[in-house]
Formats: C-alpha cells, sequence, structure tokens
C-alpha cells in the first residue's frame, strides 16, 4: 500500500513548476522539495547533496536545519547510501540502518545514535550525468516505500534537477557548471549567516536559521538574498536578529557561554 | 574520473613545481604567478590570470601565466565590462566557450580580446561564501568548451588560489599543503558557522574572519577543524586585540 497520496503529490508538482521564477532562490528550491518530499512519503527527515567538482557530495537543503541531521549529511561526503546511489545510479531503497554497520561503518551507527532505523537515497541524474542524491530517513525498519512511492520519489528527484538547472541550462553545459557552483556557494553564504545571527543574539546555530527563515517568510524576502545581505552588511539585521536574548542565570563556574 | 587531476594535493604539487622566477619578491602575488604558470601548462588554456578584487571595485591584476594574459587581464579593468568582471560582481563562474559569436553582452571586451586572439574565456570567481576576493581567468585561442576533466582541475585551482590570497592576509607561509587547513577551508558546514560568528565577534568582514581563524589555528599551532569546533560550541572566543 503506497504511503503517497496522488492528489498531494500532484499539488506538489505544481508547486515546483510554480517557483521557477525570474528572482529564483536555489537554496530555498531545494528546501521546499525536501520538505514535501518528507511530507509526502511519512518519512522522519529528507535532504538533499549536489556533488561539487571533485564528485564530493555537498549538502544542499533539508525538510529541517538542524545540526544533527547536517552531520549526518557531512559524513555522507565519504560514505553511506547517497555514496552507494550516487557512484552506482541507482536508488538505495528500505535499507535497514540497524544492520547496516558493516556496509557504512562510519555513517550508520551516527544515524542509530540520531532516532533514524531506516534510510534511501535517490539519484539526481541529468541525462547521463549524475550530479547528486536525494536522502530520506525514517524512524522505523520494513518495506516503508512501496514501487509507487519509489516511483514518485524519483520523479520529485528528477524535477528537482530540472527545477535545479531551469529548462534553458539543460541545452548548455556551462550553465550546469555555473549553476551548481553558485548553489554550493549560496549554501556557504547560509551557513556564515547562521553564525552572524547566532553570535548577535546569543542563540544557537539551529536557531539562528530559524529566525532567519521566520524573518524572510514574513517580509516575503529570498532566502539566500537575503543572508548574503546579512553577511556582506551585519548593520543591516533587523534588530529581531541582533539583539541580545536576555540571560537566565547563568550557573557560577560554567565554561563562557551564552 | 577527474578525480586525481582535480585533486588539491595534486594542483598544489603542480604549483609548487613551476620553478620560482629570480626577480621575483617572496609572498602571495608570486606563489599565484605560479600558479597562473601551472595552470596555463595543466589545462587547455592558452593562458591564464587572477585579478584581486576589494569590497568597493576591482584592485587590479595580480598575477598572470605570460606578459599576453597580463594584458588581457587588464581589460576587464580598462573597459569595465567582460566575463571576469561579471563573474565578481554576480558571484558566479561565467564560462565562455565562444566569445566571438555575436555576444551582446560584452561588446567591447569581446572585440578587444579577439583581436588578440582569445576565442574562449573562463571566469571562476576566488569565494568562501560572502568573502569576495578576485577571479581567476582562463583563456583559450580556440573556441570550445572547458569540459572534464580540465573544467574540475580549473575549479580546484580556484580554490587553491583562493587559500593563496587568504594566507597572504594571514602571513602564512610555504607551499606544503597541509591536509587539515586546506581540507576545511575547502569543506565543513562548521568552518561557515564560525566564520560568520567570528564577524561578529571581532567587527570584521567575511574575508577578514576566515583569515583571523586561519591565523588563530597557525599561531597557536592547532588544527583548524579543533579550532572551529571550540568556536561553535562557546568553548573559544577570539578577541579584538587578539595578535595574528
Amino acid at each position: 500500500m503506497s504511503t503517497v497520496n496522488i492528489g498531494r503529490t500532484a499539488r506538489v508538482f505544481v508547486e515546483m513548476a510554480d517557483t521557477l521564477v525570474d528572482d529564483f532562490d536555489v537554496i530555498e528550491f531545494l528546501q521546499m522539495v525536501t520538505a514535501r518530499t518528507s511530507e509526502l512519503t511519512n518519512v522522519s527527515a529528507c535532504g538533499l547533496l549536489l556533488a561539487d567538482q571533485r564528485g564530493r557530495l555537498q549538502f544542499m537543503a533539508a525538510s529541517e536545519e538542524r545540526a544533527e541531521l547536517l552531520e549526518l549529511f557531512q559524513v555522507q561526503s565519504q560514505e553511506g547510501p547517497c555514496q552507494d546511489c550516487f557512484h552506482a545510479g541507482v536508488p538505495v531503497v528500505n535499507a535497514d540502518l540497524t544492520e547496516a554497520s558493516d556496509r557504512w561503518p562510519l555513517f550508520a551507527p551516527r544515524a542509530v545514535d540520531s532516532g533514524f532505523k531506516s534510510v534511501h537515497a535517490f539519484p539526481l541524474r541529468l541525462r547521463q550525468d549524475l550530479i547528486g542524491a536525494l536522502n530520506l530517513f525514517g524512524t522505523e525498519t520494513g518495506v516503508l516505500l512501496d514501487e509507487t512511492d519509489i516511483t514518485v520519489v524519483q520523479a520529485m528527484a528528477d524535477v528537482a534537477t530540472i527545477g535545479l538547472l531551469q529548462e534553458r541550462a539543460i541545452r548548455h553545459g556551462e550553465v550546469l557548471t555555473e549553476q551548481l557552483q553558485t548553489a554550493l556557494n549560496s549554501r556557504i553564504i547560509i551557513e556564515q549567516a547562521k553564525g552572524v545571527i547566532a553570535q548577535s543574539v546569543g542563540c544557537t546555530v539551529d536557531e539562528a536559521f530559524t529566525l532567519l527563515r521566520d524573518y524572510c517568510r514574513r517580509s516575503q524576502k529570498r532566502l539566500s538574498q537575503t543572508a548574503l545581505d546579512f553577511v556582506t552588511n551585519p548593520s543591516t539585521l533587523p534588530d529581531e536578529l541582533r539583539t541580545p536574548r536576555a540571560r537566565n542565570n547563568p550557573r557560577p563556574g560554567s565554561a563562557r557561554s551564552v | 574520473m577527474s578525480d586525481a587531476v582535480a585533486s588539491l594535493e595534486h594542483v598544489h604539487a603542480l604549483v609548487a613545481a613551476e620553478s620560482v622566477d629570480p626577480e621575483a619578491v617572496d609572498g602571495t602575488a608570486e606563489r599565484l604567478d605560479r600558479l597562473c604558470r601551472a595552470a596555463a601548462r595543466a589545462l587547455p588554456a592558452s593562458g591564464v590570470g587572477v585579478s584581486l578584487m576589494d569590497p568597493q571595485g576591482f584592485t587590479g591584476v595580480v598575477a598572470s601565466s605570460d606578459a599576453i594574459s597580463a594584458v588581457i587581464e587588464e581589460m576587464q579593468f580598462t573597459l569595465g565590462e567582460g566575463p571576469c568582471h561579471e563573474a565578481h560582481v554576480t558571484r558566479r563562474p561565467v564560462l565562455v566557450p565562444d566569445i566571438g559569436t555575436g555576444h551582446n553582452r560584452w561588446p567591447l571586451y569581446a572585440q578587444a580580446v579577439t583581436a588578440h586572439e582569445i576565442r574562449a574565456v573562463f571566469a571562476f570567481p576566488l569565494q568562501v561564501g560572502a568573502a569576495r576576493l578576485g577571479a581567476l581567468d582562463v583563456y583559450q585561442r580556440q573556441a570550445g568548451p572547458l569540459v572534464n576533466p580540465g573544467l574540475a582541475q580549473a575549479l580546484t585551482f580556484a580554490e587553491v588560489a583562493t587559500g593563496f590570497l587568504i594566507d597572504g592576509q594571514a602571513r602564512l607561509e610555504g607551499d606544503q599543503l597541509d591536509p587539515g587547513l586546506d581540507e576545511a577551508l575547502h569543506g565543513g558546514y562548521q568552518l561557515h558557522q564560525a566564520q560568520g560568528m567570528v564577524m561578529v565577534m571581532l567587527a570584521v568582514d567575511a574575508a577578514e574572519a576566515l583569515v583571523r581563524l586561519r591565523g588563530y589555528a597557525y599561531a597557536n599551532e592547532r588544527r583548524l577543524s579543533e579550532v572551529v569546533q571550540d568556536i561553535v560550541a562557546r568553548r573559544l572566543r577570539l578577541e579584538k586585540d587578539e595578535q595574528r
């Protein structure tokens, strides 16, 4: 029995098509892809990785921006289901993490420690080229994605690739590189922005991301451009992203922390 | 797979193998000149140049593989347009496999480089997130795309050039690749988070924050990745009066 609901799936594809606009923000788009994939398949978390020029998978977006998850994606630049699917060009589906420590000795134990029991990875393909992977984590084992679900998730990955490159780009190899390099650099800017806000406000980097994202939604601004503006010129940070929070009774003798 | 030729180790080795110009002054410009020459030799390129750019605009050509490339590199400043100029402004690589095919994007520039028999230009911004340092430009006499493995290798040359510029500002010496330092520079979300935090701690821009992080690690003989973790975990704070 499929997890995926066909009606919702159709609405998601329409939503994705609607985001291919002039002021397209690639990180926001990829975040939407991962969030919708996670909702449609009822998995716990979804992330998307793109390969840099050396073929190393770099984290680009996830349904939740949590340090723990980022760590699991970063480990996968070395080993894991995304590596396997990226090199083989075929999906890794319904893999049981509790039995995978031989297969992925670095990745599997950490994923289990983070509360995940199953993992799936789908390749991002552009004709003959593989450009990345879509990664899903579940908290249960067993057959979580059936044939229909697999088809839909692969379709999400394929639409993500097209959205990433935008139709005209497929005809010109140069734009693929330009777009990918820009996306990789945009991701770095978001991490820098998290640091700027975390230090200004006195919160964790995870909380900083939430503040940034919520601010962008309220003011209807693009995430990547806003992050760039803040990092290029921190004096433009609005009050809610720069004012230190009130501290509650720090423990005496504790490490200097906020 | 283009892995081996595009690896950081391989590109560093190519740069180190270039002979030092006996009249050159030690420092970043000298290292970048050798990088340009190594790139011109390894890539399918007739010439390579690096320009330095500051937050306000352009500073100028800092290195090139040969005299002609220096002249072509200069054109972006005199004309105020071109793929190199655009790569810097837009923070994207600008890859132009055929500059002659009726390009209306940069009419003056296209005309000028074509007169010097250049037919393809590939410009790579030197940047780490919001920190912009300059651009690496690759020139070819034949029209045609820059494809792998050359493309991947060119991107690696750009990364190495970025590292040289950061090191130069931190006054770090030598061509030896320290895997710890370079790996941290080229990967790891925590490094970039720490960079943002240091920007606020020291009231400096993104490029300077990276310089100070590397300088601190080097001066205290610590791995950059550990310094980064300490900063993000708030076990370490860089102070404004800290010596580099």
